[in-house]
């Protein structure tokens, strides 16, 4: 059941994918509500596989590689629908639907079982802990898109060749307001996951800090934002360096989500 | 009777030529008067514009005449001859006409088709009505010139360029900001197409408007215009840190805005994103601010790129408007050269001749029984009467007269002779 549900989520964000990709080259009014219901059909199911998966196990599903990287893909949804009944912007499922569906692709490779919680885990940190990160984690993944969106724009207005997608890209002020806002709500966000992160590691094994790898990245990462969020007050940083800024932040994060796990075994042992 | 223009526009002189040779404000109405007391010179227009300072003279020598309003040029704005040497340019005959009408249709514009040239030009030719400066030549060769303006704009689509470049401006500030109505906007200079495009940017919706002309009264009077602010010409680059679109038309003959200049607004702005239209030709900034990150320098060509899609299209638009001008050019000339007096004799004596035809054939169709000698006798009387009436005009016309155009059009107005079907 609970993979079915998956499985079906997976379906639909794939549609919205491929409808949002072709949205590029030509779109209209019937494929951007089609999209946008296959993305609400493909977040109900995935929701429902999520609670499903809750009950099934008895604790947030959030505490392996495949559980953790669809709830990631499920907070982007969440701020994709935010940012769509906020901003209406143009084009931005087809640079966010992609990040999504291709998350959830590597979930579905990982491995599903539910095995007994260790008991590091057993913890209300658990909650706590990973729903800051994986909200903040999901903002800044939100500025990565809207990012890439900055740089086409820019690069169209600043060439003077106006073609493409620049009558469908939103103003670059609108999206650099909207990079700014994302990053300064995944700063305080990352910074939180950072704090209640130490204090559960103070809880489980008697130190605030073990210099394990997903901290190490996790400090690197939120050094990015505190420089993408530093620069723009005091120097001005914004529009372009932003927009790569916050490109490369995500891909830090990306680095410190995955890779990690590819390169060798920290503490953080669930992940 | 030639038609003679004398002047410079915004492609043969700098801003600053332009400046000095200027009638502005007061100098304009004393400068026509003045133009019209040269003893060369029987009717008199002054056109002047941002871009273009011309005289429009109705001239018998037209070297003579020439030759006295450059040295009427050079001592009212107090220049020395030599200095307007190359600086002017001189036509007489068609080139004067055709090159008027050109003017009036927007075609010699620095935009081509804005449409505020007409509008100046309808003015100049008040104020030559209002002070009698003008006569019945270049009142003709003004109405033709309208006339002429309002076939090209309805029958071409020249008008729509002018309009679409400050369009294609504002569209692209809602590109670059997201909100027009909380942006600050600076009109550096003035100009016809620099105002179109700032009456658009705020007819959507930008209000805070800041102006800065190098004559302090003009910055006041656009100031007045947008409801804005005046600047001090001087302050310019202070006060683009608080700019975000500025529309640059001074037509200084340099940058007047360097990089490194921009570079340190920039850094006060904190790096705020900037759009700078430059209509300038010369250009006034450097093309190389447009390097700097969030500042987007456009010039005209700029524009003029994002416009043209199609070329080929304003090509031929372009090809249908001097097709139009070369036709009024043409009537316009029939008209002037039915004018001389050997053409308005001929015609005079041929209408009377006509007249008397017709009469005698009327009465002798009427007097069934006439003998020959009284025919001839009654034909000879009407000859005579004919050659009697007409012949004072026919030799005021032969006559070296002062005033021989003024007497050929009233000559052919009293007698009823038309060269051409009148358009009034």
């Amino acid at each position: 059941m609970g993979i079915l549900l998956f499985e079906l989520a997976l379906t639909f964000y794939f549609a919205a994918t491929i409808i949002s990709i072709t949205e590029l080259f030509k779109g209209s009014k019937i494929t951007s509500k089609l999209m946008f219901l296959s993305v609400v059909l493909g977040f109900a199911l995935h929701s429902l596989s999520i609670i499903y998966r809750y009950f099934t196990a008895g604790h947030l599903p959030i505490t392996n590689p495949h559980e953790a990287t669809s709830f990631f893909a499920w907070c982007i949804v969440l701020i994709f629908f935010v940012l769509h009944f906020r901003y209406k912007i143009g084009l931005l499922s087809s640079f966010v639907m992609p990040i999504i569906f291709l998350m959830m692709l590597v979930a579905s490779f990982l491995s599903r079982d539910i095995k007994p919680l260790s008991p590091v885990l057993q913890s209300y940190w658990l909650g706590i802990h990973t729903v800051f990160a994986f909200i903040g984690n999901a903002a800044f993944a939100m500025a990565f898109g809207i990012g890439i969106m900055y740089l086409i724009q820019e690069h169209y207005v600043k060439s003077k060749r106006l073609g493409g997608l620049y009558e469908r890209l939103p103003s670059l002020q609108t999206l650099d307001d909207i990079n700014y806002r994302l990053i300064t709500l995944g700063f305080p966000l990352l910074t939180l996951a950072i704090i209640t992160g130490a204090l559960w590691a103070e809880n489980a094994w008697g130190r605030l800090w073990n210099w394990d790898p997903r901290e190490t990245w996790s400090l690197i990462t939120w050094l990015i934002y505190a420089i993408v969020l530093h620069a723009r007050l005091v120097a001005g940083w914004r529009g372009r360096r932003a927009a790569i800024l916050s490109i490369i932040g995500f891909l830090t994060i990306i680095i410190a989500f995955f890779g990690i796990k590819l390169i060798g075994k920290g503490l953080h042992v669930f992940l | 009777m030639n038609v003679l223009v004398v002047g410079l526009n915004h492609k043969i002189a700098d801003v600053e030529v332009r400046e000095k040779l200027a009638f502005s404000g007061s100098k304009l109405e004393e400068g026509l008067l003045r133009f019209r007391e040269l003893p060369e010179v029987e009717e008199a227009i002054i056109l002047s514009t941002c871009n273009r300072v011309e005289l429009y003279a109705n001239v018998r020598d037209v070297k003579k005449a020439s030759e006295a309003i450059r040295q009427f040029l050079s001592d009212f704005h107090n220049i020395r001859r030599e200095a307007l040497g190359g600086a002017l340019y001189i036509y007489d005959d068609v080139e004067a006409v055709r090159h008027i009408l050109r003017v009036a249709s927007s075609l010699d514009s620095m935009v081509v088709g804005e449409p505020q040239i007409l509008g100046q030009l309808k003015d100049a030719f008040e104020l030559g009505l209002s002070k009698k400066t003008t006569g019945f030549l270049l009142n003709k060769l003004m109405k033709k010139s309208i006339s002429a303006a309002k076939r090209v704009r309805t029958e071409t689509k020249i008008a729509e360029n002018a309009v679409s470049i400050s369009f294609a401006a504002v569209e692209l500030a809602k590109k670059i900001f997201s909100e027009l109505s909380t942006r600050v906007f600076m009109l550096l200079g003035a100009g016809e197409m620099a105002e179109l495009a700032a009456r658009h940017l705020i007819g959507n919706g930008v209000r805070d408007v800041l102006v800065a002309n190098r004559t302090y009264e003009r910055a006041c009077d656009l100031a007045k215009e947008f409801n804005g602010r005046a600047l001090n010409f001087d302050d310019f680059i202070q006060e683009m840190v608080h700019a975000d679109i500025v529309i640059c038309s001074t037509g200084a003959p340099s940058y007047i805005l360097q990089k490194t200049q921009m570079q340190k607004v920039m850094k006060e702005r904190k790096q705020k994103q900037v759009f700078i239209i430059d209509i300038s030709v010369p250009r006034n900034i450097d093309p190389e601010i447009n390097e700097l990150e969030n500042v987007y320098l456009y010039n005209v060509d700029d524009l003029q790129g994002i416009v043209d899609t199609n070329v080929f299209e304003r090509q031929k638009e372009a090809e249908k408007a001097e097709r139009i001008i070369e036709e009024e050019v043409e009537t316009f000339l029939k008209w002037q050269s039915s004018l001389d007096s050997v053409p308005t004799i001929k015609a005079l004596r041929e209408k009377a001749e006509e007249i008397k035809n017709e009469e005698l054939e009327k009465l002798l169709n009427k007097l069934q029984d006439v003998g020959e000698k009284e025919r001839e006798a009654i034909e000879y009387m009407a000859a005579a009467i004919v050659n009697k009436l007409i012949h004072p005009p026919t030799a005021a016309l032969k006559e070296d007269n002062e005033n021989k155009d003024l007497l050929v059009a009233a000559i052919r107005r009293l007698y009823g002779i038309n060269g051409e079907k009148s358009e009034d």
